[in-house]
């Protein structure tokens, strides 16, 4: 087995021009090596992974106090919800989470096109998924006014808290894919940088490996939304 | 001099040897220097003057609420000149300076003042003070650093600070909010006074947790991969122990607020239900979140001024302080602790089961807190004790937050908690702790840290008439308060009987002291920065590495990458940087303590 460089063999070469953007790369002063560099990102990342993981937390929570309290209006509510949506956006990011890895990976062996292939695709899938979740999910549901809280106005109701049922999914879903959003735009970042710079490769990916860990946590979040939300009796 | 040059250090190539303050080019181009800078000194300096400014404000706040209650707000019954009686509204200060009609709208009007203070001391002075401005400037020189891990998402901190503080006031200058600091829905979400007032004011203290969020992550961070080499964990001094601990509480606390207020937010707004009884929401679950945050965040804003605290002892007293490793461990006991004690801010809505537990975890918090506080008493025992400014406020800490501590007990024991709960007794408490604790500490290492930030030294005289002013206004001022909570007054009201009255206006006449106190400081910082002696490297005789550098710092802290070659506080065995061996005989009737060595 070879072995494949990694971030911690760093060795820049500032001065040349010809050279692509990650072998120009130099760390900032203040740290020793680029490996101490690329070590303290990614301990960083680590934490605010940490910092979202919890923010979402609340938000289970209160799914877990609202569906112990009103179990029927969580049952009533979550069988209004199509499945089949749901579940082709679990496949769509499955399939992101897939392609953002295997563009890293690309970075690391220095296939720059497929690293970019991949971040495309990933891309793609973003707003496939943001797509079918506002045109084939929220549009629907909102025009026949299962909406939150007061402005729930749908007359079949079947249980009086089922407003409070889809304050709970709006809250969830919505700011979940607000971080779809913010993942893609982050990626976009990367395969714009990497075009134009070339700015990832075997021993500098540190930016793409860090989007690449947000883009899982998105994809992990919605693992738990998923089954909690649609697949509830 | 305990250092030597490290050989590789010549790679990073820094040429401009300065002072970090010095200006470089004219005016314009300074201030944009400035409003630019990744430097952690500047952002640390920016930070303070941020937050002294709100310290300012909350402070305007406090000295109108302590006005006001002088008298009762009342209707009585006034015999006129021509015989006839009439009832007039009396006692109303805030209410005739506002012009408000009617005792409602006059108790509304102090409602606004009180939450102004609360919500400005809280979020935007004591949980960002000090690690913000003394921990930003001192957290990467104490660990031999050059800045922060990400000095970029440093200055982003203070951005976002800045406009969650904007905001904050926006919402103050439409009228400000009457929901107190804690913003208890269904009030928060539904009446309280003026929609976006209150919109403005969460707004405000969502975008703070980001800052919070950021610099702790980014205090770990720097605390883990930049300390100096021959720095291991146990060599670190225990500020940076402190100002870890409370980083972690940040960053797994608040984001746990900032769901809550966002979800309070789109309460307010659409009224989606969650936290709202009449649609079946659960009012209790935003306590529950609420206090998930905002009790370890107490921890956020004491372990800081217990971090400064264990300098200014070590320092002033010349000693190696007592059981290193469990003031060290104490800290993060405190942070692990502080997460499973929220409860206790909500006896009355849980079940008996739920109140016991909650009681007997808080007073698990005594247990750290007393290992440290006894620890530092342990310090000074025949120690060479410098009294000075510094030294005089670690004292005050001691005495002050011993008070406060040894109170939290009744209000933690159920029983005497029913009696207690939302009086006067809770507002001396918390005040004790967050004043007389974290504040105290504050200004005391804003001076045994002054003449390194800025190059200057105070006049120590001044400066101590200054803090004997601010110890003696603020005992004034809120032990008395403990008396009027056993007797029954509660918190957050204009109106009290007159047995109260003499009370009420002892700690107002205390709360006028304490503004002296703190007007004599700023005159004696002015004084300093203006025309006081310059400051050498090494004022106190200080031993960890922000003293080995030049006062105020060069521009990259240090001409070399510092080697660490003792541990924080070993006096008895090292003669401290910038000192002659030869003027400092070490006292060799001890054995040599080599602390968590």
């Amino acid at each position: 087995m070879t072995s494949i460089p990694t971030q911690h063999d760093h060795q820049p070469s500032p001065g040349d021009p010809s050279a692509p953007g990650w072998k120009r790369y130099v760390a900032a002063s203040h740290f020793r090596s680029a490996a101490d560099e690329f070590d303290a990102c990614k301990l960083g990342f680590w934490l605010f992974l940490a910092t979202e993981v919890l923010l979402f937390a609340g938000l289970f929570c209160a799914y877990a106090i609202f569906r112990m309290m009103y179990p029927e209006a969580f049952a009533a509510g979550s069988h209004s919800l199509d499945v089949k949506w749901g579940g082709l956006n679990t496949v769509v990011l499955l399939i992101s989470s897939y392609t953002v890895a295997s563009s890293i990976r690309c970075a690391m062996l220095d296939k720059r096109f497929w690293l970019h292939v991949n971040l495309i695709i990933t891309l793609v899938c973003a707003a496939a998924f943001v797509v079918i979740k506002f045109t084939f999910e929220y549009g629907p549901k909102w025009a026949e006014g299962k909406r939150p809280g007061v402005l729930f106005d749908y007359p079949l109701w079947s249980h009086p808290q089922e407003p409070i049922w889809w304050s709970v999914y709006y809250c969830a879903t919505g700011i979940h894919a607000l971080h779809v959003i913010i993942g893609a735009c982050l990626l976009a970042w990367c395969l714009y940088r990497s075009v134009r710079h070339k700015a990832y490769g075997p021993t500098h990916y540190t930016m793409l490996e860090n989007s690449g860990l947000y883009w899982h946590l998105v994809d992990l979040i919605w693992i738990f939304l998923f089954p909690l939300l649609y697949l509830i009796h | 001099m305990s250092t030597i040059p490290a050989t590789h250090d010549a790679a990073h190539g820094h040429h401009d040897e300065g002072s970090y303050l010095t200006p470089r080019g004219p005016f314009l181009s300074t201030v944009v220097a400035w409003a630019t800078t990744i430097d952690h000194k500047k952002i640390g300096v920016m930070y303070l003057v941020a937050v002294l400014t709100m310290f300012f404000l909350g402070g305007v706040a406090a000295m109108a609420v302590r006005a006001e209650l002088w008298t009762p707000n009342r209707y009585v019954e006034q015999v006129q000149p021509d015989g006839t009686t009439q009832t007039v509204l009396q006692g109303d200060l805030l209410g005739k300076l506002f012009k408000a009609d009617g005792l409602g709208a006059a108790n509304n009007i102090y409602n606004r003042v009180f939450t102004l203070h609360g919500a400005i001391m809280v979020f935007m002075v004591i949980v960002p003070g000090v690690p913000a401005s003394l921990g930003n400037f001192f957290l990467p020189i104490m660990l031999g650093a050059k800045d922060v891990a990400f000095p970029r998402l440093n200055l982003l901190s203070w951005y976002i600070y800045v406009t969650g503080s904007i905001f904050a006031v926006l919402s103050i200058i439409l009228g400000g909010v009457d929901t107190g600091w804690t913003f208890y829905t269904p009030y928060s979400s539904t009446h309280a006074a003026g929609h976006w007032n209150v919109v403005f004011m969460i707004l405000g203290a969502f975008i703070l947790g980001f800052s919070s969020i950021l610099t702790g992550l980014n205090f770990i961070v720097t605390t883990h991969k930049l300390r100096c080499p021959g720095m291991g964990w146990f060599d670190m001094p225990l500020f940076i122990w402190a100002i870890y601990s409370t980083s972690i509480i940040a960053v797994l606390a608040t984001p746990v607020i900032g769901i809550t207020l966002l979800l309070l937010i789109f309460e307010r707004l659409f009224h989606v239900g969650i936290f709202d009884p009449a649609m079946g929401g659960d009012p209790v679950l935003f306590q529950h979140f609420f206090w998930f945050y905002s009790h370890p965040v107490v921890y956020v804003m004491i372990l800081p001024g217990m971090g400064i605290i264990s300098e200014l002892i070590a320092v002033h007293c010349r000693k190696p302080i007592f059981g290193y490793r469990a003031v060290a461990f104490a800290s993060l006991g405190i942070a692990a602790v502080s997460f499973i004690v929220w409860g206790h801010h909500m006896f009355a809505s849980m079940g008996e089961l739920a109140s016991a537990v909650f009681s007997f975890l808080t007073f698990l918090v005594a247990i750290p807190t007393a290992v440290k506080v006894f620890n530092w008493i342990a310090t000074l025992y025949k120690g060479s004790i410098a009294i000075n400014t510094p030294m005089l406020y670690a004292m005050a800490f001691l005495f002050l937050f011993s008070i406060g501590g040894l109170t939290g007990l009744p209000l933690g024991a159920l029983a005497t908690d029913l009696h207690l709960h939302d009086s006067y007794f809770v507002v001396a408490h918390f005040h004790y702790v967050m004043m007389g604790g974290t504040i105290i500490a504050f200004v005391g290492g804003l001076h045994h840290w002054w003449p390194k930030m800025f190059g200057r030294m105070y006049n120590e005289k001044w400066a101590m008439l200054g803090c004997a002013l601010v110890f003696i206004g603020f005992n004034v001022t809120f032990f008395t308060q403990f008396f009027l909570g056993t007797q029954g007054m509660p918190r957050r009201y204009a109106s009290y009987v007159d047995e109260f009255q003499f009370l009420h206006q002892v700690s107002t006449v205390g709360s006028w002291f304490l503004l002296l106190g703190f007007l004599v400081h700023l005159g004696t910082f002015i004084h300093s920065l203006v025309a006081g002696p310059k400051a050498p490297p090494n004022p106190w005789g200080g031993l960890t590495l922000e003293w080995e550098t030049e006062s105020p710092p060069i521009e990259h802290n240090f001409h070399h990458e510092p080697i660490l070659k003792h541990g924080p506080y070993d006096y008895d065995t090292t003669v401290p940087p910038h000192y002659d061996p030869a003027d400092y005989p070490l006292d060799t009737s001890t054995p040599p303590h080599r602390s968590g060595h």
